[in-house]
């Protein structure tokens, strides 16, 4: 893919990162819940494809929020 | 009360013909209900082993009386098979993914690519997703190949023709071939195809047994001629029976196959409609009178079908409505409640020994005399009514452990609704007040969270029976509790109208009161504290200004400082100088500047005094507040005087010749633009059509005079103008209103654009085609004072029509959306954890809001106001 695609670096896209495998566990624990009780995002999704995150993989998001300037959002990567 | 079974689950599947034989109690053969003696027909439609609707009979089946016995299905033999329209999407979908090969019958997709999809499947089965999804896919991808990868047989295109038949190439297949093909399915595949085999067996789809519900769910009623008219569904099983018969009867005989075949659509034909009544591809089933059959789809389906109109929508009791009208007097909590209505709504109360004789009295005093009581329930669970009994007796007999319905009274809590529920301040608590008359009264300042007012809504009653339920009507539901909306953080509960002019007229400079307007004032809100020092006194009488009188009611240690609503918004704020007291300071509870509007407790305004009152001082506070604040600006508003009327916008002869004038040089510029466009010299604005920039040139040029004019028409109205101060003070109307009235009401439009259909090329035939001048497409330079012309009051129709017609589509779009979200939301929910999640569980958001914070117990959005503390704390600047 041509540099001037990468969508990862368009004001409008948040970052994206996967999480390390150890703070995916640090996460399902602290809410108490199972991955597929996290929202999804598909593998096809440009922004999880740019960073290359494969299905079963957990990506943070960071957001700018109207309201608490910046907020952390969290997706169960699926095929699809 | 005794609970006969517990049910820890249910399933919902296809019912086999072995299932459906087994639950009934006998065969149905006749097509008959009942003989010439009103007996029901052994073997009929009404069989009595179906169950008792008649009162005095009993079930040959249960021998239960009517009402106890549930009924009993009985069950029809049908001569040939016939398909469940119900299950036709699936059928076809079954049909057309296996191979037609008799000896196959397996989906149409190689081994490897099944044994994927069996994966897929089995993974979201178990993470709870849409697993239904994977099934049409597979449906969809196997219902294209043409050579089964099985066996090898070609395939031919199986079409499905509305409503129940199945045409495979040119041949139509019967619903004994369709059955064959169910049946040929592997287990295996049928899951894969999204059938449950623990439930359902694709070949179940199709009926070779119809169960006949009983009597119970179709109900005979006797007219008062002693004429018996039957249910529809009865109506539709009879049509059924005897079709059925008629078809054994003829392959009994050998008849023609063609006969047999007419004999067997229409046998599916009555069945279908049987089920359901508006399938589309057949004509609706119809009554002798010609009215279209309610059959079992229809009874379940839409508004006043049984989920929306019975399941969701259940009729309750200890419920009144009636007209609603409004009382000042009585405090935002409360509610004016008809005797009558508090004489039929009960409460039950428990008897201890500490109101043991109150309630005697109550019964003592019955159903009649208010307050008294309606039941007496012993602690063995008899109910005495107590318009029957004597009271007398039961009154003596009253000892702890008995329970009495009695009235309502002053105090009780009641839940109370306008529809349409748009929010949750469309249902709150109030506290009863039994005053005369026949309306329900409320406070004027709960109108804005009800949206009501009293050109004769009607509101809703319910009284909370339990104390668990009365008690978290009263913690969370109440009026005061509600104050501040969760919407937008401020008030939505507040002053409106006369409690607005009333406070500023009190409020403003130069508003002095003697010592008996002052405690007149301060009787009518039911205070009497201490008068504070009198400001002047003059020849030996003593005044009090207005914010003095209003700083009584404000609590100790409030201080803020802010802009009321007539704040012209100068250049350079004059601050505590400001000619028109907008600037408004209080200091510990008084005050000291500037004048009370809109901007300080308006219901839905920024509301800065209210706001500050309720978060600081909490709600009961804010409540005592709202009504004597409320009291106080009326009192003020019935002692100063405040009326008015169309001579409010009166302008002196010289101002409307000068209006004329802007109008005419208006008319001017408007033609000398239409020449500069003719010519061909207009200059087009960037992204415009010539005619578009014309178009907005023209309208900035008269809405430009229309302002123009307005502010030689404000320039004569001052603030001692009753129209004005209303506008001004944010209570009602808007200077743009005024204007319109006193000036000039300006161009009219429809859809944004000045008018310009109606005749051809023109909008009227009273103005040359093409006449793109300002009075030929809608301009009305007339006031409304003044009056309009005959073709201004046309065009001005015609854009009062477009915005009736927008606010009705209006009504009914945005109700629909919000029925949507509403579906759509109602399961989420915030956990203690600060996620919002679903019912599953699964998260929707991480943090609610992203910053976890409530607007309503927000300080303008912020968690902390730190600006309000610091002022709080230096005091002041």
């Amino acid at each position: 893919m041509p540099e001037e695609l990468n969508i990862g670096r368009h004001v409008l896209v948040p970052k994206h990162e996967i999480l390390p495998k150890g703070k995916v566990d640090e996460l399902l624990e602290r809410y108490k819940i199972s991955p597929h009780q996290l929202p999804l995002i598909m593998s096809s999704d440009p922004a999880a494809k740019e960073i290359g995150a494969k299905p079963g993989d957990v990506l943070k998001i960071t957001r700018d929020s109207q309201t608490a300037g910046e907020a952390v959002f969290y997706r169960h990567v699926v095929k699809g | 009360m005794r609970i006969p079974k517990v049910i820890d689950g249910i399933d919902f599947g296809v019912m086999s013909p072995e299932d459906i034989r087994k639950m009934s109690v006998t065969k149905v053969i006749a097509a008959d209900t009942y003989d010439e003696d009103g007996y029901p027909i052994e073997r009929g439609l009404m069989d009595s082993r179906l169950g008792v609707v008649d009162p005095g009979l009993r079930c040959r089946t249960c021998g239960a009386r009517a009402g106890e016995c549930p009924g009993h299905f009985g069950h029809v033999e049908l001569a040939r098979q016939v398909i469940h329209v119900g299950y036709i999407d699936t059928v076809h979908d079954c049909l057309r993914a296996t191979c037609r090969n008799k000896n196959c019958g397996r989906i149409l997709l190689s081994t490897q690519k099944l044994e994927e999809f069996r994966k897929q499947l089995e993974d979201i089965k178990r993470n709870g997703g849409k697993w239904w999804e994977v099934s049409d896919q597979i449906v969809r991808s196997a219902a294209t190949v043409e050579k089964c990868p099985h066996c090898g047989e070609k395939q031919l295109r199986i079409k499905f023709e509305k409503p129940t038949t199945f045409m495979e190439g040119k041949n139509r297949l019967t619903s004994s071939d369709v059955r064959e093909r169910l049946e040929n399915i592997k287990d295996d595949d049928a899951l894969l195809l999204g059938i449950d085999l623990k439930v359902a067996r694709p070949e179940w789809m199709i009926l070779t047994v119809l169960p006949v519900p009983p009597v119970t769910v179709r109900p005979s009623i006797t007219l008062e001629s002693g004429v018996r008219s039957e249910d529809d569904l009865t109506h539709k099983l009879v049509d059924i029976i005897r079709i059925n018969q008629r078809l054994a009867e003829n392959i009994e005989a050998g008849a023609p196959h063609l006969i047999v075949e007419d004999l067997w659509e229409l046998l599916q034909y009555h069945v279908t409609t049987y089920f359901d009544n508006g399938v589309s591809g057949i004509p609706p089933a119809r009554h002798r009178s010609g009215r279209v059959l309610r059959t079992l789809a229809q009874r379940l389906r839409g508004k006043e079908g049984r989920f929306r109109g019975n399941l969701s929508g259940k009729r309750v009791d200890f419920s009144a409505r009636t007209v609603v009208s409004p009382d000042p007097n009585i405090s935002i909590n409360e509610i004016g409640f008809p005797e009558h209505i508090a004489q039929i709504l009960t409460i039950p109360v428990r008897v201890t020994e500490y109101n043991v004789e109150e309630l005697r009295n109550l019964v003592r005093r019955g159903t009649d005399i208010y307050p008294g009581a309606n039941n007496v329930i012993s602690p063995e669970g008899k109910r005495y009514d107590l318009r029957y009994a004597d009271r007398e007796e039961i009154a003596n007999k009253l000892e702890p452990g008995f329970i009495i319905e009695r009235h309502l009274k002053d105090g009780d809590i009641v839940i109370f609704n306008r529809q349409p529920s748009l929010h949750r301040m469309s249902i709150m608590a109030h506290e009863v007040r039994v005053l005369p008359g026949r309306t329900f009264r409320l406070n004027l300042c709960v109108c804005p969270p009800y949206n009501a007012d009293f050109d004769g809504d009607e509101m809703n009653v319910h009284a909370p029976q339990s104390e668990e339920a009365q008690a978290e009507a009263r913690i969370l539901m109440r009026v005061q509790e509600q104050i501040l909306s969760p919407r937008f953080g401020g008030p939505i509960i507040g002053g409106i109208q006369d409690h607005i002019t009333g406070a500023y007229m009190l409020t403003r400079k130069g508003t002095l009161l003697t010592r008996e307007q002052t405690q007149q004032l301060l009787a009518y809100v039911g205070v009497f504290p201490e008068l504070p020092k009198p400001v002047v006194r003059e020849k030996g009488t003593e005044y009090w200004t207005g914010k003095q009188i209003f700083s009584m009611l404000l609590p100790k240690g409030l201080s803020t400082t802010f802009k009321a609503k007539v704040c012209e918004n100068c250049a350079r704020c004059k601050e505590e100088d400001c000619e028109i007291d907008a600037y408004v300071v209080i200091r510990d509870g008084q005050l000291l500047n500037g004048v009370i509007d809109a901007r300080s407790y308006k219901a839905l305004d920024r509301c800065e005094i209210l706001d500050r009152i309720v978060k600081d001082y909490g709600t009961t506070a804010a409540r005592e507040f709202l009504d004597r604040v409320t009291r106080l600006s009326i009192a003020a508003a019935v002692m100063f005087g405040f009326t008015t009327s169309i001579d409010d916008e009166d302008i002196p002869p010289e101002a409307k010749e000068r209006i004329s004038e802007i109008m005419d040089k208006a008319r001017e510029r408007v033609n000398k633009l239409i020449e500069v466009y003719n010519a061909g010299e207009l200059e087009p604005l960037p992204g415009r059509s010539l005619r578009e920039t014309l178009e907005m040139k023209i309208m900035e040029v008269l809405a430009e005079s229309r302002d123009s004019a307005g502010t030689i028409a404000e320039k004569h109205l001052g603030l001692d103008n009753h129209a004005v101060i209303m506008a001004r003070t944010g209570a009602r109307g808007s200077m743009l209103n005024l204007t319109q009235m006193a000036a000039c009401v300006g161009q009219q439009s429809v859809r944004g654009e000045r008018l310009s259909r109606g005749y051809r090329r023109r909008t009227l035939p009273h103005y040359k085609p093409d006449d793109l001048g300002a009075n030929a497409r809608g301009f009305v330079s007339s006031s409304y004072k003044s009056g309009l012309g005959p073709l201004e009051f046309f065009f001005h129709a015609m854009g009062g029509r477009e915005g009736l017609v927008d606010t009705a589509v209006r009504t009914a779009q945005s109700g629909y959306m919000q029925r949507r979200l509403i579906n759509a939301l109602q399961d989420l929910r915030v956990e203690y954890d600060g996620t919002v999640r679903d019912d599953r569980g699964a998260i929707v958001q991480f943090t609610y809001g992203e910053d976890g914070v409530d607007p309503a117990r927000s300080d303008k959005g912020k968690a902390v106001n730190v600006e309000k503390l610091i002022e709080r704390i230096i005091g002041g600047k």
